[in-house]
């Protein structure tokens, strides 16, 4: 199991870390940790849990004010315009090991993130006191950019900041500023939305699936500069949703792919004019099978899902 | 009707094939043209591809192009009833002897899907459990779980749920279905089905009763939650043509019964790695790509095991080029390289010598992973609640849409 908050707190005390600590009901966005920290001294902090194709894993840790914008971002860690993504709500578990609404920087704490790359905003620095989740959301501390750093280095991490809202040109003379944050090692978990979980049992597939699918679909599909998005997820039932059913992921799933060979015209695009055309009609051949592929699949299951409510279906009583 | 060598006389000069045993003359390929010959049914030139082109407004798919489904019987009937506005619904089938699905299983079913795609026509698939619990000598479980297993990887294939009918014959026979397996019966007597199939006398009776089972999915009589008030409702059947003697048998008793003759449209053997000898065989796992190989595994197979046509060496092979009549990958790419100029881009460059075969294995490597991997993302999801759906005797209400 993960770190809990008490062992984190501990941690820090044992670090000789100086911190502050304030208890509250459950929060899951900024806005609502604000109403109830506000007599904290600090500032408060945003953190988003982003993935890019490759699986890699990122926590963006910033002040709650600084602008982050995921396409500059994307582009400035070498992924092209449209490789990062929210990543999707079991990796927050599986990976960083806490619930939703609670990313924070400490979460690199858990041996399952080891391979999630850190990037902290220059922000902190300047700030007197920073205020984070520790592991767990009924509860904000507030500690100094340097407290965080001591605990980051005890953990094996060199801390970096860098200057979240700059946006640097890159091109072909400009290499990609933040490439190093890339993680080098591949992730160990396997591509989260495939799995199907065959060894549930019956019933709690389809009551959860019927749950899920309405929570599901009040989800929009997130605007990439939408920083508060991760807080605002709503909390998930116990049942993690069927994949080929849950329409928030089969859409990311679409543009996940899309972008990829989007992407890939860029590039082209760059270095040889006429070409874009005739590789993106290509392209669009190739996506139309996939994506059809992936239509079919998600039509499948729903169908699935209502046969099997239908099979159970309890008529009115007269 | 034509006679086919009884399976027992293996050392025949002629090929041999039967639904059970496909094999060539001794040391050669299977001679499709005499095939089709003897057989009696009709090629499938190029006049169809171009009209199946018009009639469903998108390209045909990769085996129509390339000539995999090569042989009809009155498929013409079925596409100038479609012109009319009259639809029918397909039918295709799997014997499920053994978990292990390898490509040369999934052809059919992929061609049938584009048909149900680019006809918006219903299916109904048969899982003959029954046959192979009696051929294979297999417990009525076994052959019922393997059933099971086998639809979850034809359902990959992409079917639409809301068109397609999946049964074993386990489950499904009995009611309409049997009243049209008895009149198919009545009308093939014991030495016409010895002469069609090669029983003999010591064959045992389940097997000598089974053929009206594969016959009758062929009659929209058989499907009344399906297509009650259409008696009329043609039928395609997509298969490899060792399957024609059944419907061979079918179309003859048809008429008889007051039923349309199935239309059929037939495809080639998919060739073993190791050379265009037969079919591939699930028991030797080196002579087929699996669904479930990895990458590793179909890389290691391409290259250690396809038969190639290249020369012994490099200069030999500069100066005389590759014998694509018996090259493996090129026959594999012919089956799945879905980009026409590429193909004959590699056949080129590769039957003139200026193409190494490391080169052509390494694309066909490509093609079967990505083929593999789609089909295994698709496999993943499929639940037994998804089978339970696609196998529920439920009427289909959008299945012409």
């Amino acid at each position: 199991m993960g770190y809990s908050k008490d062992q984190l707190l501990a941690r820090l005390k044992e670090l000789q870390i100086e911190f502050s600590q304030y208890e509250h009901p459950v929060v899951l966005t900024v806005e609502a940790q604000a109403k109830y920290v506000g007599n904290m001294v600090g500032v408060l902090s945003k953190n988003l849990f982003l993935k890019d194709k490759k699986h890699r894993y990122y926590v963006v840790s910033a002040l709650a004010d600084t602008k982050v914008d995921l396409k500059v971002l994307s582009q400035r860690l070498g992924l092209g315009k449209g490789g990062l993504r929210m990543a999707p709500e079991e990796a927050l578990g599986e990976i960083l090991q806490v619930p939703l609404g609670c990313v924070t920087p400490f979460a690199v704490v858990n041996e399952s993130a080891r391979h999630v790359s850190l990037l902290l905003d220059q922000g902190f620095k300047s700030q007197e006191c920073c205020i984070f989740h520790p592991l767990s959301n009924d509860m904000s501390i507030s500690l100094n950019a340097q407290g965080l750093d001591t605990f980051l280095k005890s953990i094996g991490r060199n801390p970096s900041y860098i200057d979240l809202e700059a946006n640097p040109p890159i091109g072909k003379d400009q290499p990609p500023d933040l490439a190093a944050f890339v993680p080098s090692d591949s992730p160990v978990l396997s591509d989260l939305p495939e799995k199907a979980p065959s060894a549930q049992d019956s019933t709690g597939k389809s009551v959860g699936a019927a749950t899920n699918s309405a929570a599901v679909t009040a989800k929009a599909v997130k605007p990439s500069g939408n920083a508060q998005n991760v807080k605002e997820k709503p909390v998930d039932s116990v049942r993690p949703s069927i994949p080929a059913a849950d329409a928030g992921k089969f859409v990311e799933e679409l543009l996940d792919r899309a972008s990829a060979l989007l992407i890939s015209e860029d590039s082209i695009k760059q270095h040889g004019g006429q070409l874009g055309a005739e590789v993106a009609n290509n392209i669009k051949k190739c996506l139309r099978e996939d994506i059809k592929n992936l239509a079919t699949i998600f039509k499948n299951t729903a169908y699935t899902e209502g046969f099997y409510a239908g099979t159970r279906y309890q008529p009115k009583r007269l | 009707m034509e006679k086919i060598e009884d399976k027992n006389r293996q050392q025949e000069e002629e090929q041999v094939v039967n639904p059970w045993e496909v094999s060539a003359k001794e040391g050669g390929k299977i001679d499709y043209d005499k095939l089709i010959d003897k057989f009696g049914c009709q090629r499938l030139d190029q006049s169809f591809v171009d009209r199946v082109q018009r009639l469903t407004c998108r390209p045909p798919h990769v085996f129509l192009r390339r000539g995999i489904f090569f042989a009809h019987r009155d498929f013409n009937d079925i596409l100038d009833a479609y012109e009319r506005g009259e639809k029918f619904y397909l039918y295709t089938g799997r014997g499920p002897s053994s978990e292990a699905l390898h490509l040369g299983h999934l052809i059919p079913f992929m061609f049938t899907k584009y048909l149900q795609d680019a006809f918006k026509v219903p299916l109904v698939i048969q899982l003959t459990d029954d046959e192979k619990c009696m051929w294979k000598n297999l417990s009525v479980e076994e052959s019922q779980r393997l059933a099971r297993e086998n639809a979850k990887d034809i359902i990959a294939c992409g079917f639409d749920i809301s068109k397609t009918f999946i049964f074993s014959d386990f489950d499904y026979v009995g009611g309409a279905f049997y009243k049209n397996m008895v009149k198919v019966a009545k009308c093939v007597t014991y030495n016409k089905v010895v002469g069609i199939f090669g029983f003999t006398g010591e064959d045992h009776i389940g097997k000598v009763s089974f053929p009206p089972v594969q016959a009758v999915p062929s009659f929209p009589s058989s499907f009344p939650h399906l297509f009650s008030g259409k008696d009329n409702l043609r039928c395609l059947i997509p298969c490899a043509i060792d399957q024609d003697p059944y419907f061979r048998m079918t179309r003859d008793v048809a008429p008889r019964i007051g039923y349309h003759k199935p239309a059929l449209i037939e495809s080639l053997f998919f060739p073993a790695l190791q050379g265009e000898t037969g079919k591939m065989s699930a028991s030797d796992p080196n002579s087929a790509i699996y669904v479930t190989d990895s990458a590793k595994d179909i890389k290691h197979k391409v290259n250690k095991h396809a038969f190639t046509g290249g020369q012994e060496s490099i200069e030999k092979h500069r100066q005389y080029g590759a014998n694509l009549e018996v090259d493996i990958p090129i026959k594999y790419l012919n089956f799945f390289l879905e980009d026409d100029a590429e193909l004959e881009h590699i056949k080129k460059e590769y039957g003139a010598g200026r193409m190494l075969t490391g080169e052509v294995k390494k694309r066909l490597t490509e093609v079967l992973t990505e083929l593999v991997e789609r089909h295994r993302r698709a496999r993943a999801a499929v639940t037994d609640e998804m089978v339970d759906a696609f196998m529920a005797v439920r009427p289909l209400p959008n299945m012409f849409d």
